[in-house]
């Protein structure tokens, strides 16, 4: 009996869930000998024909990672859904939206202008942006179409599983690889890590004081972090509370805040507004300005909150922008 | 602006003090704008950014939250809550290129019933002028409309 | 979570919509027949009806016939505010065998018929408010009542007037009472007046035989000296933990002998006795006031010459002798009391005249309150009850300035209610007691009371000059031989029009009333709230006026707002016959709108934990998440919101109810 097949494939991202599946290491070698990779542009030389020659159904698993932007992501997201049996949204940006997920604050002319025209490392003297279609001497060439907003893939396609993280935690991707093989499967639309957020696997936790409260907010460079004490409680604006478990608290061993990669737990519609909602309950004051003075120094609410799920949020996308 | 905009608006209001405005709005027949659409919870401090983001997603306008004076909350500080949540996503919105205006929180106490209608009649009129609340909501998830080449091996 | 099919075993639901005209107050307004057939067409609605006054018997009955016939799962009542008839319709389905909570009340009068101008707009508004409703009930849970059973006894705090008499009309009932004062007696503010108004019997004489009832009642507790410093549980269940503070003569020892104070090695009286504000003297070992109660006297530590000096001959210790009552190491003792209901009756302050500088008062030696006077006229005040001024003279002439420190934009809004009529007693009794001549300076006499407005015209008839007018100053600064070396009182009156200069030998400022200093510290204690001003606030100003927001205290007296004897003691019964009213039942049903942890997507953050603000939710060390001690409680939902990871949320208001209720309100309707 051949070996099941499966499949990667990158939209908008930046590359970093390929090296987390590099980041394997030796269980890379069991995954290639448990399964025959059909299609993985950043490290096989296939082609698109490829996967279109694939029945229907014919992968047993497709890995996406990346935010859905372009015409070409979007056609070959509806590709590998038909030829895949179960796909995977693998990573941040496909579960979510992802840091690529922040352009939805602009609209798709300010970004084309800023990338093209105002940037300062910029020369393009006669402002040409790109088209979709352009006539050369070779004849028609052509380029994606670039659309409105990020989307998750969710949200372009139908999605089996979500593999959160930027990029998914290793042991994360382990599991799912050994529950698709095994067949035991959870159900369809599961999160495949756990349903608490950080601060239950997170070795701080036991460190947090019996009535937490923001007195004050720093940026991880405003102080010296101890290494031991929840960050919450040093003034550090920190979202594990607010994120799925998974990643063993790695950027709190490293000394730095969760900055909410997992994205949301289960039971929460839209992760910006409920982490923005718990963290401003903290803020320790009843004066209207005081607490204001406090707000503003989270600078970039958005970026903050929402910034590896901006177009998962309620909002997606700023307002009054849109062709609607 | 279309001059014939009404908007929606969806008021949030904590039981023991705006909502009892509400109901002393009612009782003394004072007549106000009919766009609001009141929701009572307890407590102002139940109120968080997913419901009011929500009601925006829904097709609010704007949404009005009130609470109990300070010092009044029925639950000790719950409207401290609430205020400490609301400015944050004040300062938020404006990044979404949603007006700030469109979200408004008020003390109004049980029995400051003339408060609650020049508040109601404030915050339509304010909206009305801000006009609709255009959001780019995200796509349903829909058969997507590619031609796609035949795959050679239909249905083996 | 909550999901629409959880109580109705797999079937889908079925919504009754049951929509009131309530004569004309809606349907008046509303199209009450169109919005039938709208609800008709909602999904797993199974029945619509509308009927004039569904809260009616016949109304009810329907509704449960309908119930049964048509097999509903949820039912949805569109009529009056929750806050009328919620609990009404609750017992409907109950009754029809429902759970009560599978049902949403909509307010399409208050919110709708009665506020809206355009009957189309109003129609069009109902609809949306019953889709709302008819989504959001798809989500409700089966709840129960939450039930606790009620412990016996009371405490009561402040052993004014109004505590005494609460107290008494609950001992007399067979309650357990401890009377918590924080003073060395009961007594109050009443103890201290001379007569009462309009009657003009002598307080003490109405007041001290209740006192001693007080003290001999077996099932009264007086807690003297002592204070509230925690308060914990809910109705019902409450947990009082008392501070005795130390008074150096064991109460259970001391017969009330007085031995002791005639004993110490001061002769007289030297120090300030704070009872006479000042006025009289006290030793270092005394009781406040002859009448007090308990009758045991203490020890003042800052003049007692054993606490200063440790070498004292201690007269007092000698006197008591074998009884030995003097413990100069006594220290505070705490007592826990377990009780089922608490009155809060803290009284009131007076004002502090000395924030108004241009009314002389602590300036002028001759410029009194209306509390110092009371303590002039008693006769078992420093004087004995003879009018005397700082100089020993008796006034010739008296100015009694009315409204110091309240209908003040300056100091206090409010109209402190009793100072018109305790002028107009201090106005009586100086003429009476004197012979001076009387000016009362007033903006408005306020006398209404039974016998108010007759003692008013009865001062008239005694030739007590009344000029309208707010004083502007009262000062020693003459400007005719008259005015040399007296007080000068200039005041516009403004039944002339002219600016008036009246020379007097005393002013007696009519100072307000104001809540107690430390309200604000009561109020968190208790977790009760304040109106305008830190006057406690009542649940509801007519219908629950001794009732508080926290369900099981109730409020006596002033602390509410200034108050006379009459309303103070009236209030007090009605707090005494609540509180009877909650203790006198087995048991307590309490809505069961209280939060709920699920502990498998609670990852233990613990932000929950401090934002309650009753301490209701503790970090479970073992389990590594947070537990709620539900009986604690009281459904603000502020751990809901808050929580991060949306374990926590409330019964009632779950994230799914309110996203339904908000969506349906809005989507689709024009």
């Amino acid at each position: 009996m051949s070996k099941p097949k499966v499949a990667f494939y990158w939209c908008a991202s930046c590359g970093g869930c390929e090296e987390a599946v590099v980041d394997l290491a030796d269980a890379i070698l069991g995954v290639v000998e448990a399964v025959d990779i059909v299609f993985w542009p950043v490290a096989l030389d296939f082609k698109r024909s490829d996967v279109e020659s694939l029945y229907d159904g014919e992968l047993a698993a497709c890995f996406i990672n990346g935010g859905i932007r372009t015409s070409e992501q979007e056609e070959m997201a509806a590709l590998l859904r038909r030829k895949a049996q179960a796909v995977i949204a693998f990573g941040s940006c496909s579960h979510l939206g992802g840091i690529p997920g922040l352009a939805n604050l602009y609209s798709r002319e300010s970004i084309l202008n800023r990338v093209y025209l105002e940037a300062p490392s910029v020369d393009n003297r006669d402002r040409v942006l790109p088209k979709e279609r352009s006539e050369a001497d070779e004849g028609m060439l052509t380029l994606p179409a670039f659309s409105d907003s990020v989307r998750t893939l969710d949200q372009t396609i139908e999605v089996d599983y979500y593999l959160p993280g930027c990029p998914p935690p290793v042991t994360l991707i382990v599991n799912a690889v050994n529950a698709l093989l095994s067949g035991n499967l959870p159900p369809k639309g599961t999160v495949l890590t756990g349903d608490k957020a950080l601060c239950s696997e997170c070795p701080r936790n036991a460190t947090k004081p019996e009535k937490l409260s923001l007195k004050e907010l720093k940026r991880p460079h405003q102080l010296i972090i101890d290494s031991k004490t929840c960050l919450l409680n040093q003034g550090v604006l920190c979202l594990g509370p607010a994120t799925r478990c998974g990643c063993n608290a790695a950027c709190l061993s490293a000394n730095m805040p969760c900055t909410g990669c997992l994205g949301p737990t289960s039971h929460v519609k839209d992760y910006g507004a409920k982490a923005l909602s718990a963290i401003a309950s903290l803020l320790d004051s009843n004066e209207a300005e005081e607490i204001a003075t406090l707000a503003q120094r989270i600078p970039d609410p958005a970026g903050t909150f929402y910034r590896y799920s901006l177009p998962a949020s309620l909002l997606h996308h700023r307002a009054g922008n849109g062709r609607t | 602006m279309d001059e014939q905009f009404e908007p929606k608006l969806i008021g949030i209001l904590c039981n023991w003090c705006s909502y009892m405005a509400a109901d002393l709005v009612g009782t003394s027949r004072i007549r106000y704008a009919p766009n609001i659409r009141i929701i009572r919870v307890m407590c102002s401090g139940r109120i968080e950014s997913q419901l009011i983001l929500w009601a925006f997603r829904s097709g609010a306008d704007g949404v009005l939250i009130g609470g109990c004076n300070p010092g009044d909350c029925h639950y000790q500080e719950g409207n401290y809550k609430a205020l400490r949540r609301v400015t944050l996503l004040k300062q938020m919105l404006p990044q979404f290129g949603i007006e700030p205006e469109r979200l408004r929180l008020d003390w109004i106490c049980a029995s400051c019933a003339e408060e609650m209608r020049k508040t109601v009649e404030g915050f339509t009129a304010q909206i009305r002028n801000l006009g609709p609340l255009r959001l780019q909501t995200p796509p349903l998830l829909k058969p997507i409309k590619i031609e796609m080449e035949v795959s050679r091996h239909v249905e083996a | 979570m909550s999901g629409f099919n959880s109580s109705t075993n797999g079937h889908p639901p079925r919504i009754g919509v049951f929509i009131c005209h309530c004569g004309t107050n809606i349907a008046g307004k509303v199209n009450v027949p169109e919005v039938v057939e709208f609800a008709r067409t909602l999904p797993f609605v199974a029945v619509a009806k509308e009927y004039k006054y569904m809260c009616s018997d016949p109304g009810q009955e329907m509704i449960k016939h309908d119930i049964q016939q048509y097999g509903l799962t949820r039912l949805l009542v569109a009529a009056c505010s929750p806050h009328i008839h919620e609990e009404t319709f609750r017992k409907v389905a109950s009754e029809a065998s429902i759970n009560p909570f599978l049902f949403q009340m909509v307010n399409i009068r208050e919110l709708v018929s009665w506020v809206t101008e355009d009957g189309h707009e109003a129609t069009e508004k109902a609809k949306a408010m019953i889709r709302a409703a008819a989504k959001r009930v798809l989500f409700h849970d089966e709840l129960e009542p939450k039930k606790y059973p009620v412990k016996p006894g009371v405490v009561v705090v402040g052993g004014g007037i109004a505590g005494i008499h609460a107290a008494l009309v609950m001992a007399d009932a067979g309650e357990r009472v401890y009377l918590v004062e924080r003073e060395p007696s009961i007594g109050g503010h009443m103890a201290m007046f001379d007569k009462t108004f309009p009657t003009l019997d002598c307080a003490a004489c109405i007041l001290t035989p209740k006192m001693t009832t007080v003290r001999r009642h077996p099932n009264i507790t007086v807690l003297s000296y002592s204070e509230v410093v925690e308060v914990s549980g809910f109705v019902g269940n409450f947990k009082v933990k008392v501070k005795k503070k130390p008074r150096y003569v064991v109460e259970e020892k001391c017969v009330g002998c007085y031995e002791c104070i005639e004993a110490c090695v001061f002769k007289e009286p030297r120090f300030p006795n704070e009872f006479d504000l000042g006025l009289g003297k006290r030793k270092p070992i005394y009781v406040p006031f002859p009448q007090a109660v308990p009758p045991v006297p203490m020890i003042d530590p800052e003049t007692c010459i054993q606490f200063r000096t440790g070498k004292c001959p201690k007269g007092c210790v000698n006197a008591c002798g074998d009884r030995d009552g003097i413990d100069f190491d006594q220290k505070d003792e705490i007592v826990e009391l377990e009780v089922g209901g608490i009155i809060v009756a803290t009284g009131f302050d007076t004002f502090d005249a000395s924030r108004l500088p241009y009314y002389g008062y602590g300036i002028y030696p001759n410029v009194y309150t209306g509390l110092e006077v009371e303590r002039l006229l008693n006769a078992s005040g420093p004087t004995g009850g003879e009018v005397l001024l700082r100089n020993g003279q008796k006034p010739q002439s008296v100015g009694i300035i009315h409204c110091v420190g309240s209908r003040d934009e300056n100091t206090n809004r409010w109209c402190s209610r009793v100072c018109c009529m305790y002028s107009l007693k201090l106005a009586h009794l100086m003429k009476e007691r004197t012979g001076a001549e009387v000016y009362n300076f007033y903006i408005d006499i306020r006398a209404p009371g039974k016998g108010y407005e007759e003692f008013y015209d009865r001062l008239l008839q005694e030739g007590v000059h009344f000029i309208r007018g707010k004083v502007a100053e009262v000062s020693d600064w003459a400007m005719t031989p008259d005015e040399e070396n007296r007080l000068v009182i200039r005041v516009e009156d403004t039944l002339i029009g002219m600016v008036r200069r009246i020379p007097v030998d005393m002013v007696i400022l009519s100072v307000g009333l104001e809540p107690q200093r430390d309200a604000q510290e009561v109020t968190k204690l208790f977790n009760i709230s304040c109106s305008t001003g830190n006057w406690f606030m009542e649940r509801h100003p007519k219908l629950a006026p001794v009732s508080t927001m926290s369900a099981g205290i109730y409020l006596a007296g002033a602390c509410q707002g200034p108050k006379d004897i009459p309303d103070t003691v009236a209030q007090a019964g009605a707090a005494a016959a609540e509180v009877l009213a909650l203790t006198h039942k087995s048991v307590i049903e309490v809505e069961p709108n209280t939060a709920f942890i699920d502990e498998r997507y609670c990852s233990g953050c613990q932000i929950c934990v401090g934002l309650c603000p009753y301490s209701a939710i503790y970090y479970d060390e073992e389990k590594k998440v947070a537990v709620l001690n539900e009986p604690l409680c009281l459904g603000c939902g502020v751990c809901a919101a808050a929580c991060p990871s949306g374990a926590a949320q409330q019964h009632l208001f779950q994230d799914e109810q309110l996203y339904a209720e908000i969506e349906g309100a809005l989507v689709g309707v024009g």
